[in-house]
């Protein structure tokens, strides 16, 4: 029993060890932020600098890169996306589900073939199109369109998938026979049902808009719809970066997301497994 | 009740339900990625209003490019190493996460969160580590590989590309090992003890044979994310020194939207999908051969 104990220790040091080498890189960026920029390039390691702790990196941060319109800008976007991805998803899937005719078919094989086209290929042509035929780049309803229309294949998938295996379909029979008609059943009946997959769907979905930064840099040229993650781009243009800002910009970027981590880390967690092995 | 199998009704139910989700899906899937065929055959600058048809013009300059073929190289030989370093740390971690340990919820949490953050943010904050913080580490304490900036030598760059990526990726391939290794069957393994397995015997013939699904999930999700990396490649090197870093996905950004040579990139990135293509049908083809095996 005592030799069991003691491996068990050695385990959890093992461990613990590992995720220190895991969790430095966000340590090191957090006390740097902290530093004039003198202390982080002659100290990059002290907790810290020769001068003292020093807050106003986050306030020229925010401000050079617009922090909180771009922040307004990615959770309008987020948001959005996210919630007529949900409802445009689950109406798709449950149509495919309950009826077999070719054009349910149809949509449902094209969309499985869809998950073999990487982004690559489609940027190129989306930017043809959108731009040099309709005009329409820099809009935030653009953007919020193409997310949705990336999206909508995988997140119909989990909703297929959770419809026919959990949803009997005696209990569209009995509403049906009660009056309801189809859309009914779905909003009164259906919809409730998929609780969690609709809390699965949102939260991979949101993360993965949240932080995306190719399609948005190249739908919203204009500064002032940017985006978080192409705000931070500012900092690395033609002139050498500012460390102390730089470091704060990266702490302000991660920070909004640990602390919904903090709050729903076990949903966050079963959710993109359920994506994953699922999808 | 009497409407309900006219045709006019099925389409209208039809667009209604599917409708929104198919247009979006169509307009943004599906027609750009046959335009983007299309394109192909063209040469265009991303201004003129006409797109000149080329035949096949683009696609023997592309053959004849031999950056593009030693960038899709480095890409495959980025993807191969990383690929085999995430699983083995994906499976040790979710192995000793879900054995008897204080902390497990603790540690899980821990491992995954890289995976919350976008690979631009990861990218910048390894770029500090390593141009920075590893430099001053090598010179307090005299340690010669450290001394240098690890981005600004091509082999070394390619490395930091690397261990960034299994760092980020480990943690989500563990929680998909830990979903596997906890649906083993308890009883499958008290067998195994009682037969007299010690606990590597039991790894390797009763837990390893059970989560051949899981293994195939985590491979094939690292490859196609491992290969397609975009974000991380430029905000950590942005494809230097001198362009040595410079992956598939990041040589058709340029090549369309910096040189301004629609064609050639589309070209080049009808390729990769040529490549995924064949990637996603060895998948379905394991995974079909996984469930005979299984039953």
């Amino acid at each position: 029993m005592k030799n069991q104990k003691n491996k068990y220790g050695v385990k959890f040091w093992g461990l613990s060890m590992v995720f220190l080498l895991y969790i430095l890189p966000f340590f090191m960026v957090v006390i740097n932020s902290l530093k004039e920029k003198k202390d982080i390039i002659r100290a990059p390691l002290a907790l810290i600098g020769e001068h003292g702790v020093t807050f106003s990196n986050f306030v020229d941060a925010a401000e050079k890169m617009d922090f909180f319109r771009a922040l307004a800008n990615s959770l309008f976007i987020t948001s959005i996306s996210t919630i007529l991805i949900v409802l445009f998803s689950s109406m798709a899937a449950y149509i495919m589900s309950r009826k077999n005719w070719l054009a349910c078919r149809g949509l449902f094989l094209l969309m499985i073939l869809s998950l073999a086209i990487p982004f690559q290929v489609l940027m190129i042509p989306l930017v043809s199109i959108y731009g040099g035929i309709f005009h329409i780049l820099n809009h935030r309803t653009t953007l919020i369109f193409m997310h949705i229309g990336f999206c909508v294949s995988m997140s119909s998938f989990l909703f297929y998938g959770t419809i026919k295996s959990t949803i009997p379909i005696e209990l569209e029979e009995a509403a049906s026979i009660d009056g309801c008609g189809q859309f009914q059943i779905f909003r009164k009946i259906v919809f409730p049902l998929l609780k969690p997959t609709i809390a699965t769907t949102i939260i991979i979905n949101a993360l993965n808009i949240w932080n995306d930064y190719l399609l948005p840099s190249l739908i919203l040229t204009d500064s002032k719809m940017q985006t978080l993650p192409i705000a931070t781009r500012v900092f690395y243009g033609a002139f050498s970066a500012d460390l102390g800002l730089l470091m704060a910009a990266l702490v302000l970027m991660i920070v909004p997301i640990l602390i919904l981590y903090l709050f729903l880390q076990r949903h966050i967690i079963d959710g993109v497994v359920a994506g994953a092995v699922k999808g | 009740m009497r409407k309900r199998n006219t045709f006019r009704y099925k389409l209208v139910l039809f667009l209604v339900f599917a409708g929104p989700a198919a247009f979006c899906f169509l307009m943004v899937m599906i027609v750009p990625f046959f335009y983007g065929i299309y394109l192909t055959f063209t040469s265009w600058d991303g201004i003129s209003a006409v797109k000149e048809f080329v035949n096949i013009e683009n696609y023997s300059a592309v053959f004849a490019d031999s950056q593009f073929w030693r960038s899709l190289l480095l890409t495959a030989v980025y993807s191969l190493i990383s690929v085999v370093l995430v699983n083995i740390l994906a499976f040790v971690l979710a192995y000793l996460v879900t054995g008897k340990v204080k902390g497990q919820n603790f540690f899980r949490a821990g491992f995954f969160t890289p995976n919350l953050i976008g690979g631009l943010v990861l990218g910048y904050i390894w770029q500090f580590v390593f141009s920075r913080a590893l430099v001053c580490v090598g010179t307090e304490l005299d340690i010669g590989v450290l001394s240098t900036s690890w981005l600004s030598d091509p082999y070394k760059a390619v490395a930091a590309l690397i261990i960034v990526s299994v760092w980020q990726y480990s943690g989500f391939m563990m929680l998909i090992y830990i979903a596997g290794l906890t649906s083993v069957p308890k009883d499958l393994i008290e067998a195994g003890v009682i037969d007299g397995c010690n606990k590597w015997q039991v790894l390797k013939n009763v837990i390893l044979p059970q989560m051949r699904s899981s293994f195939v999930i985590c491979i094939f999700l690292s490859i196609t994310r491992c290969f397609m990396t975009y974000d991380l490649n430029l905000s950590l090197t942005e494809g230097g020194p001198y362009g040595a870093t410079q992956m598939a996905a990041m040589y058709v950004y340029q090549q369309a939207f910096v040189s301004k040579d629609y064609g050639a990139g589309q070209a080049e990135a009808v390729i990769l999908f040529a490549i995924c293509a064949v990637v996603s049908v060895i998948q379905v083809y394991i995974g079909r051969k996984n469930e005979e095996v299984l039953q």
